[in-house]
Protein backbone atom coordinates (compact mmCIF):
# COMPACT_ATOMS: atom_id res chain seq x y z
CA UNK A 1 0.00 0.00 0.00
CA UNK A 2 1.12 3.56 -0.98
CA UNK A 3 0.06 6.50 0.84
CA UNK A 4 -0.73 9.65 -0.62
CA UNK A 5 -0.77 12.65 0.85
CA UNK A 6 -2.73 15.60 -0.26
CA UNK A 7 -1.14 18.85 0.42
CA UNK A 8 -4.29 21.46 -1.33
CA UNK A 9 -5.74 23.58 1.25
CA UNK A 10 -8.59 21.76 2.25
CA UNK A 11 -9.94 18.22 1.72
CA UNK A 12 -11.63 16.81 -1.58
CA UNK A 13 -10.31 20.14 -3.63
CA UNK A 14 -10.00 20.85 -7.13
CA UNK A 15 -6.07 20.19 -6.56
CA UNK A 16 -6.73 16.86 -5.75
CA UNK A 17 -7.69 15.62 -8.79
CA UNK A 18 -5.12 17.53 -11.29
CA UNK A 19 -2.40 16.87 -8.12
CA UNK A 20 -2.97 13.12 -6.45
CA UNK A 21 -4.95 11.30 -8.74
CA UNK A 22 -2.16 11.54 -11.80
CA UNK A 23 0.06 10.37 -8.91
CA UNK A 24 -2.18 7.57 -7.59
CA UNK A 25 -2.60 5.72 -11.79
CA UNK A 26 0.89 5.89 -11.86
CA UNK A 27 1.17 3.98 -7.94
CA UNK A 28 -1.93 1.88 -9.80
CA UNK A 29 -0.25 1.06 -13.07
CA UNK A 30 3.07 -0.20 -11.37
CA UNK A 31 0.94 -2.82 -9.61
CA UNK A 32 0.51 -1.02 -6.07
CA UNK A 33 -2.40 -0.44 -4.36
CA UNK A 34 -2.67 3.55 -2.50
CA UNK A 35 -4.63 5.45 -0.30
CA UNK A 36 -5.00 8.63 -0.16
CA UNK A 37 -5.30 10.52 2.69
CA UNK A 38 -5.27 14.79 3.33
CA UNK A 39 -2.15 16.27 5.00
CA UNK A 40 -4.09 17.62 8.14
CA UNK A 41 -5.40 13.88 8.30
CA UNK A 42 -2.18 12.01 8.62
CA UNK A 43 -2.75 10.12 12.22
CA UNK A 44 -5.62 8.46 10.56
CA UNK A 45 -3.67 6.42 8.45
CA UNK A 46 -0.73 6.04 10.89
CA UNK A 47 0.01 2.30 11.24
CA UNK A 48 -1.26 1.11 8.80
CA UNK A 49 0.41 -0.89 6.06
CA UNK A 50 2.09 1.61 4.61
CA UNK A 51 5.26 0.86 2.28
CA UNK A 52 5.84 4.09 1.38
CA UNK A 53 4.51 7.31 1.25
CA UNK A 54 4.80 10.07 -1.58
CA UNK A 55 3.56 13.89 -0.61
CA UNK A 56 2.09 15.28 -3.84
CA UNK A 57 1.72 19.00 -5.15
CA UNK A 58 -0.41 21.62 -4.75
CA UNK A 59 -1.46 24.43 -7.29
CA UNK A 60 0.37 27.19 -7.50
CA UNK A 61 -1.46 29.52 -4.94
CA UNK A 62 -1.89 26.75 -2.84
CA UNK A 63 0.39 27.27 0.16
CA UNK A 64 -1.20 26.66 2.86
CA UNK A 65 0.86 23.24 4.19
CA UNK A 66 3.73 25.98 4.62
CA UNK A 67 1.78 27.41 7.35
CA UNK A 68 1.42 24.00 8.97
CA UNK A 69 4.23 21.93 9.12
CA UNK A 70 3.71 20.94 12.36
CA UNK A 71 1.56 18.64 10.60
CA UNK A 72 4.75 17.18 8.67
CA UNK A 73 6.67 16.43 12.10
CA UNK A 74 5.98 12.23 11.41
CA UNK A 75 8.78 12.85 8.34
CA UNK A 76 11.35 12.52 10.16
CA UNK A 77 10.60 9.52 12.13
CA UNK A 78 9.13 7.88 9.41
CA UNK A 79 10.07 3.74 8.74
CA UNK A 80 9.39 3.56 5.43
CA UNK A 81 10.92 5.60 2.54
CA UNK A 82 8.81 9.29 1.82
CA UNK A 83 9.29 10.72 -1.86
CA UNK A 84 7.99 14.37 -1.96
CA UNK A 85 6.58 16.49 -5.08
CA UNK A 86 6.63 19.91 -5.57
CA UNK A 87 4.47 20.98 -2.39
CA UNK A 88 5.65 17.84 -0.93
CA UNK A 89 9.25 18.60 -1.38
CA UNK A 90 8.75 21.91 0.21
CA UNK A 91 6.96 20.35 2.92
CA UNK A 92 9.63 17.56 3.33
CA UNK A 93 12.32 20.25 3.55
CA UNK A 94 10.41 22.38 6.14
CA UNK A 95 10.06 19.28 8.47
CA UNK A 96 14.17 18.79 8.32
CA UNK A 97 14.11 22.51 9.75
CA UNK A 98 15.61 23.66 6.02
CA UNK A 99 13.48 26.73 4.42
CA UNK A 100 11.84 27.89 0.92
CA UNK A 101 12.22 31.00 -1.08
CA UNK A 102 10.06 32.67 -3.70
CA UNK A 103 11.79 31.13 -6.50
CA UNK A 104 8.58 30.31 -9.40
CA UNK A 105 8.48 28.46 -12.51
CA UNK A 106 6.17 27.58 -14.80
CA UNK A 107 6.21 25.33 -17.40
CA UNK A 108 8.57 22.74 -19.37
CA UNK A 109 12.54 23.42 -18.02
CA UNK A 110 16.03 21.90 -18.55
CA UNK A 111 16.74 20.17 -15.27
CA UNK A 112 20.14 18.81 -15.11
CA UNK A 113 21.08 15.43 -13.22
CA UNK A 114 24.45 16.36 -10.45
CA UNK A 115 25.01 12.39 -9.39
CA UNK A 116 25.63 9.32 -11.00
CA UNK A 117 25.00 6.59 -8.28
CA UNK A 118 21.26 7.39 -7.63
CA UNK A 119 18.62 4.13 -8.23
CA UNK A 120 15.99 7.02 -9.53
CA UNK A 121 17.97 10.23 -11.43
CA UNK A 122 20.08 7.85 -13.72
CA UNK A 123 19.60 10.13 -17.25
CA UNK A 124 21.99 13.57 -17.47
CA UNK A 125 19.57 15.83 -18.49
CA UNK A 126 15.54 16.18 -19.22
CA UNK A 127 13.09 18.35 -19.48
CA UNK A 128 10.32 18.79 -16.95
CA UNK A 129 6.70 20.47 -16.14
CA UNK A 130 7.89 23.18 -13.46
CA UNK A 131 4.43 24.69 -11.56
CA UNK A 132 5.81 26.55 -8.16
CA UNK A 133 6.18 29.97 -6.32
CA UNK A 134 8.78 28.41 -3.90
CA UNK A 135 12.01 26.73 -3.95
CA UNK A 136 13.81 24.84 -1.17
CA UNK A 137 16.72 25.83 0.87
CA UNK A 138 17.96 22.82 2.40
CA UNK A 139 19.28 23.17 6.16
CA UNK A 140 22.33 21.91 6.79
CA UNK A 141 24.54 18.75 5.08
CA UNK A 142 21.16 16.18 5.44
CA UNK A 143 20.56 16.50 1.87
CA UNK A 144 22.33 15.72 -1.41
CA UNK A 145 21.56 17.67 -4.33
CA UNK A 146 20.43 15.09 -7.18
CA UNK A 147 19.31 17.83 -9.75
CA UNK A 148 18.84 21.52 -10.66
CA UNK A 149 17.64 23.83 -13.28
CA UNK A 150 18.92 27.15 -13.68
CA UNK A 151 16.31 28.78 -11.14
CA UNK A 152 16.52 26.02 -8.40
CA UNK A 153 17.09 22.52 -6.72
CA UNK A 154 15.45 20.13 -8.71
CA UNK A 155 15.72 17.19 -7.00
CA UNK A 156 16.82 15.93 -3.51
CA UNK A 157 17.84 12.55 -1.39
CA UNK A 158 18.40 12.05 2.80
CA UNK A 159 21.44 11.36 3.05
CA UNK A 160 21.15 8.55 5.28
CA UNK A 161 18.25 6.97 2.92
CA UNK A 162 18.81 6.85 -0.95
CA UNK A 163 14.74 7.02 -1.43
CA UNK A 164 14.01 9.04 0.92
CA UNK A 165 14.12 12.75 -1.18
CA UNK A 166 11.76 15.23 -3.38
CA UNK A 167 11.65 16.64 -6.73
CA UNK A 168 10.39 20.11 -7.16
CA UNK A 169 9.19 19.34 -10.79
CA UNK A 170 6.08 17.48 -11.85
CA UNK A 171 6.58 13.56 -13.00
CA UNK A 172 3.35 13.28 -13.50
CA UNK A 173 3.84 15.05 -16.49
CA UNK A 174 6.15 13.48 -18.97
CA UNK A 175 8.23 12.23 -16.49
CA UNK A 176 6.42 9.20 -14.58
CA UNK A 177 9.59 7.63 -14.72
CA UNK A 178 10.64 9.18 -11.42
CA UNK A 179 7.68 7.67 -9.61
CA UNK A 180 8.28 4.10 -11.25
CA UNK A 181 11.82 4.20 -10.58
CA UNK A 182 11.12 5.64 -6.73
CA UNK A 183 8.57 2.33 -6.47
CA UNK A 184 10.37 0.28 -8.21
CA UNK A 185 13.45 0.71 -5.12
CA UNK A 186 10.98 -0.42 -2.68
CA UNK A 187 12.37 -3.76 -1.33
CA UNK A 188 9.20 -5.43 -0.04
CA UNK A 189 6.83 -5.56 -3.69
CA UNK B 1 -14.91 29.49 -4.17
CA UNK B 2 -16.21 31.67 -7.35
CA UNK B 3 -14.35 29.80 -10.38
CA UNK B 4 -14.50 30.82 -14.02
CA UNK B 5 -14.24 27.99 -16.66
CA UNK B 6 -12.86 28.60 -19.84
CA UNK B 7 -15.43 27.29 -22.38
CA UNK B 8 -15.02 26.16 -25.56
CA UNK B 9 -18.78 24.05 -26.10
CA UNK B 10 -16.62 20.84 -26.61
CA UNK B 11 -16.53 17.69 -24.61
CA UNK B 12 -13.77 18.39 -22.44
CA UNK B 13 -14.96 22.12 -21.39
CA UNK B 14 -18.45 20.94 -20.44
CA UNK B 15 -16.89 17.71 -18.84
CA UNK B 16 -14.92 20.68 -16.71
CA UNK B 17 -17.74 22.52 -15.87
CA UNK B 18 -19.63 19.51 -14.56
CA UNK B 19 -17.11 17.88 -12.32
CA UNK B 20 -15.68 21.82 -10.90
CA UNK B 21 -19.24 22.34 -10.17
CA UNK B 22 -19.52 19.67 -7.86
CA UNK B 23 -16.50 21.13 -5.90
CA UNK B 24 -16.98 24.72 -6.14
CA UNK B 25 -18.92 27.58 -7.57
CA UNK B 26 -18.60 27.89 -11.02
CA UNK B 27 -19.45 31.81 -11.11
CA UNK B 28 -19.42 32.16 -15.06
CA UNK B 29 -18.07 30.22 -18.45
CA UNK B 30 -15.49 32.17 -20.58
CA UNK B 31 -15.17 31.95 -24.08
CA UNK B 32 -12.78 33.11 -26.73
CA UNK B 33 -14.83 33.35 -30.13
CA UNK B 34 -11.68 33.31 -32.64
CA UNK B 35 -11.80 34.99 -35.95
CA UNK B 36 -9.07 32.37 -37.18
CA UNK B 37 -10.42 28.71 -38.14
CA UNK B 38 -6.63 27.51 -37.31
CA UNK B 39 -6.29 29.14 -33.64
CA UNK B 40 -3.55 28.06 -31.66
CA UNK B 41 -5.24 28.09 -28.11
CA UNK B 42 -9.25 28.27 -29.00
CA UNK B 43 -11.31 25.54 -30.39
CA UNK B 44 -13.58 27.30 -33.25
CA UNK B 45 -16.41 25.21 -34.78
CA UNK B 46 -19.61 25.97 -33.29
CA UNK B 47 -18.45 28.51 -31.06
CA UNK B 48 -21.13 30.51 -31.57
CA UNK B 49 -22.68 28.01 -29.66
CA UNK B 50 -21.42 28.26 -26.26
CA UNK B 51 -24.37 30.76 -25.06
CA UNK B 52 -26.94 28.49 -26.09
CA UNK B 53 -25.32 25.86 -24.12
CA UNK B 54 -24.49 28.38 -21.44
CA UNK B 55 -28.03 29.25 -21.24
CA UNK B 56 -29.33 25.45 -21.51
CA UNK B 57 -26.61 25.05 -18.07
CA UNK B 58 -27.87 28.36 -16.23
CA UNK B 59 -24.78 29.75 -15.99
CA UNK B 60 -23.74 33.05 -17.12
CA UNK B 61 -21.03 33.68 -19.94
CA UNK B 62 -18.53 36.14 -20.95
CA UNK B 63 -17.86 36.03 -24.66
CA UNK B 64 -14.56 37.76 -26.14
CA UNK B 65 -13.63 38.22 -29.93
CA UNK B 66 -9.98 37.49 -30.42
CA UNK B 67 -8.27 38.18 -34.03
CA UNK B 68 -6.91 34.20 -33.21
CA UNK B 69 -3.56 35.36 -34.25
CA UNK B 70 -0.51 33.62 -32.14
CA UNK B 71 0.67 34.80 -28.81
CA UNK B 72 -1.46 38.12 -29.27
CA UNK B 73 -4.53 35.45 -28.42
CA UNK B 74 -3.00 35.03 -25.38
CA UNK B 75 -3.41 39.38 -24.65
CA UNK B 76 -7.08 38.41 -25.69
CA UNK B 77 -7.48 35.53 -23.13
CA UNK B 78 -5.69 37.51 -20.78
CA UNK B 79 -8.28 40.69 -21.23
CA UNK B 80 -11.19 38.01 -21.49
CA UNK B 81 -10.05 36.89 -17.45
CA UNK B 82 -9.44 40.23 -16.46
CA UNK B 83 -13.38 41.35 -17.77
CA UNK B 84 -14.74 38.16 -15.75
CA UNK B 85 -12.63 39.20 -12.71
CA UNK B 86 -14.37 42.29 -12.95
CA UNK B 87 -18.05 40.93 -13.95
CA UNK B 88 -18.26 37.86 -12.04
CA UNK B 89 -15.23 38.19 -8.86
CA UNK B 90 -13.69 35.11 -9.66
CA UNK B 91 -11.00 33.84 -7.59
CA UNK B 92 -9.56 31.68 -10.14
CA UNK B 93 -9.78 29.27 -13.60
CA UNK B 94 -10.53 25.97 -14.45
CA UNK B 95 -9.72 24.76 -17.97
CA UNK B 96 -10.06 21.64 -19.99
CA UNK B 97 -6.71 21.42 -21.11
CA UNK B 98 -6.53 17.24 -20.77
CA UNK B 99 -2.87 16.75 -22.10
CA UNK B 100 -1.64 19.92 -23.57
CA UNK B 101 1.34 21.42 -21.73
CA UNK B 102 1.34 24.42 -24.44
CA UNK B 103 -2.35 25.35 -22.96
CA UNK B 104 -1.76 24.53 -19.74
CA UNK B 105 1.26 26.43 -19.36
CA UNK B 106 0.09 29.48 -20.93
CA UNK B 107 -2.88 29.69 -18.73
CA UNK B 108 -1.17 29.12 -15.46
CA UNK B 109 0.82 32.06 -16.53
CA UNK B 110 -1.77 34.70 -17.51
CA UNK B 111 -3.71 33.47 -13.58
CA UNK B 112 -0.42 33.79 -11.83
CA UNK B 113 -0.05 37.35 -13.51
CA UNK B 114 -3.61 38.24 -12.52
CA UNK B 115 -2.92 36.69 -9.31
CA UNK B 116 -5.85 33.70 -9.47
CA UNK B 117 -6.36 30.21 -8.83
CA UNK B 118 -5.65 27.63 -11.86
CA UNK B 119 -7.14 24.29 -11.95
CA UNK B 120 -6.16 22.25 -14.85
CA UNK B 121 -8.41 19.57 -13.56
CA UNK B 122 -10.59 17.42 -13.56
CA UNK B 123 -9.36 16.44 -17.24
CA UNK B 124 -5.21 17.01 -16.42
CA UNK B 125 -4.07 13.50 -17.69
CA UNK B 126 -6.97 11.62 -16.80
CA UNK B 127 -6.83 8.22 -18.77
CA UNK B 128 -8.19 8.89 -22.31
CA UNK B 129 -10.26 5.64 -22.34
CA UNK B 130 -11.75 5.72 -19.01
CA UNK B 131 -12.63 9.40 -19.58
CA UNK B 132 -14.69 8.80 -23.48
CA UNK B 133 -16.66 6.02 -21.89
CA UNK B 134 -17.44 7.88 -18.42
CA UNK B 135 -19.05 10.55 -21.24
CA UNK B 136 -21.21 8.47 -23.04
CA UNK B 137 -21.90 6.38 -19.69
CA UNK B 138 -23.13 9.61 -17.73
CA UNK B 139 -25.25 10.59 -20.36
CA UNK B 140 -23.36 13.70 -22.70
CA UNK B 141 -24.60 13.68 -25.66
CA UNK B 142 -20.91 14.67 -27.58
CA UNK B 143 -21.24 14.91 -31.17
CA UNK B 144 -18.36 15.50 -33.94
CA UNK B 145 -17.91 18.86 -35.32
CA UNK B 146 -14.62 18.87 -36.80
CA UNK B 147 -12.05 16.22 -38.49
CA UNK B 148 -8.55 17.25 -39.15
CA UNK B 149 -6.87 14.43 -39.76
CA UNK B 150 -6.37 10.78 -41.41
CA UNK B 151 -8.64 8.31 -41.07
CA UNK B 152 -11.90 10.23 -40.64
CA UNK B 153 -14.04 10.72 -43.29
CA UNK B 154 -17.39 12.36 -44.22
CA UNK B 155 -19.09 10.34 -42.08
CA UNK B 156 -17.65 11.60 -38.89
CA UNK B 157 -18.86 14.89 -39.08
CA UNK B 158 -22.20 15.36 -36.59
CA UNK B 159 -21.42 11.40 -35.60
CA UNK B 160 -22.06 10.92 -32.17
CA UNK B 161 -19.54 9.75 -30.05
CA UNK B 162 -21.15 6.66 -28.41
CA UNK B 163 -20.31 2.84 -27.78
CA UNK B 164 -20.06 1.96 -31.89
CA UNK B 165 -18.17 5.41 -32.66
CA UNK B 166 -15.73 5.19 -29.45
CA UNK B 167 -14.86 1.24 -30.42
CA UNK B 168 -13.88 2.87 -33.88
CA UNK B 169 -11.83 5.22 -32.43
CA UNK B 170 -9.59 2.80 -30.55
CA UNK B 171 -9.12 0.80 -33.36
CA UNK B 172 -7.84 4.58 -35.20
CA UNK B 173 -5.85 5.12 -32.33
CA UNK B 174 -3.81 1.92 -32.38
CA UNK B 175 -3.25 1.99 -36.43
CA UNK B 176 -3.33 5.48 -36.72
CA UNK B 177 -1.67 6.96 -33.82
CA UNK B 178 -4.65 9.39 -33.21
CA UNK B 179 -5.34 10.07 -29.30
CA UNK B 180 -8.48 8.66 -28.28
CA UNK B 181 -9.46 12.14 -26.98
CA UNK B 182 -9.11 14.45 -30.31
CA UNK B 183 -6.35 16.09 -28.20
CA UNK B 184 -3.97 15.89 -31.03
CA UNK B 185 -6.01 18.38 -32.74
CA UNK B 186 -7.49 15.45 -35.13
CA UNK B 187 -11.09 16.08 -34.10
CA UNK B 188 -13.56 18.66 -31.94
CA UNK B 189 -16.77 17.69 -30.27
CA UNK B 190 -19.51 20.03 -29.45
CA UNK B 191 -21.96 19.24 -26.66
CA UNK B 192 -25.66 19.01 -27.06
CA UNK B 193 -26.88 17.70 -23.90
CA UNK B 194 -25.21 17.01 -20.23
CA UNK B 195 -27.04 15.32 -17.39
CA UNK B 196 -26.67 18.70 -15.52
CA UNK B 197 -28.29 21.03 -18.65
CA UNK B 198 -30.54 20.84 -20.99
CA UNK B 199 -30.97 20.12 -24.01
CA UNK B 200 -29.50 21.93 -27.55
CA UNK B 201 -31.74 20.85 -30.26
CA UNK B 202 -30.43 21.77 -34.04
CA UNK B 203 -32.78 23.28 -36.41
CA UNK B 204 -30.19 23.91 -39.22
CA UNK B 205 -26.44 22.77 -40.19
CA UNK B 206 -24.52 21.94 -42.90
CA UNK B 207 -21.16 19.95 -43.27
CA UNK B 208 -17.97 21.07 -45.09
CA UNK B 209 -15.87 18.16 -46.28
CA UNK B 210 -12.34 17.28 -48.42
CA UNK B 211 -9.25 15.32 -47.89
CA UNK B 212 -9.99 14.48 -44.18
CA UNK B 213 -10.59 17.76 -43.41
CA UNK B 214 -13.96 18.94 -42.49
CA UNK B 215 -16.57 20.72 -39.97
CA UNK B 216 -19.91 19.86 -39.38
CA UNK B 217 -21.95 23.48 -38.48
CA UNK B 218 -24.95 23.78 -36.85
CA UNK B 219 -26.01 27.25 -38.03
CA UNK B 220 -29.57 27.68 -36.16
CA UNK B 221 -30.39 25.69 -32.80
CA UNK B 222 -33.02 26.04 -29.67
CA UNK B 223 -32.31 25.17 -26.06
CA UNK B 224 -35.04 22.50 -25.04
CA UNK B 225 -35.78 21.40 -21.30
CA UNK B 226 -35.56 17.64 -20.75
Amino acid sequence: MILLIDLCHRLHSLGEDEFVRPIADIVEACGYQYKICHFTEWERVAGENIEAVILCGTPLKDNRFTEMTECFAWIQESPVPVLGICAGMQALILAYGGSIEENPEIGMTPVRCRVSDDPVFRDNEWTAYELHRFGTVPGGSEFIVLAESDACIQAVRHHTDPIYGGVQFHPEVRNTWVVERFLSTLVSH
Amino acid sequence: MKLGVLFSGGKDSVYATYLAMQKEEVSCLISLVSENDESYMFHTPNIHLTSLQAEAMGIPILEYTTQGIEEEELEDLKQAIARAVEQYDIEGIVTGAVLSVYQATRIQKICDALGLWCYNPPLWHIDQDWYMQTLIDEGFVVIVSGVFSAPFDETWLGRRIDHEALRLLRLYAVKYGITLTGEGGELETLVTDAPFSGKIVALTSESVYANYNGRYCIQTAEVRDK
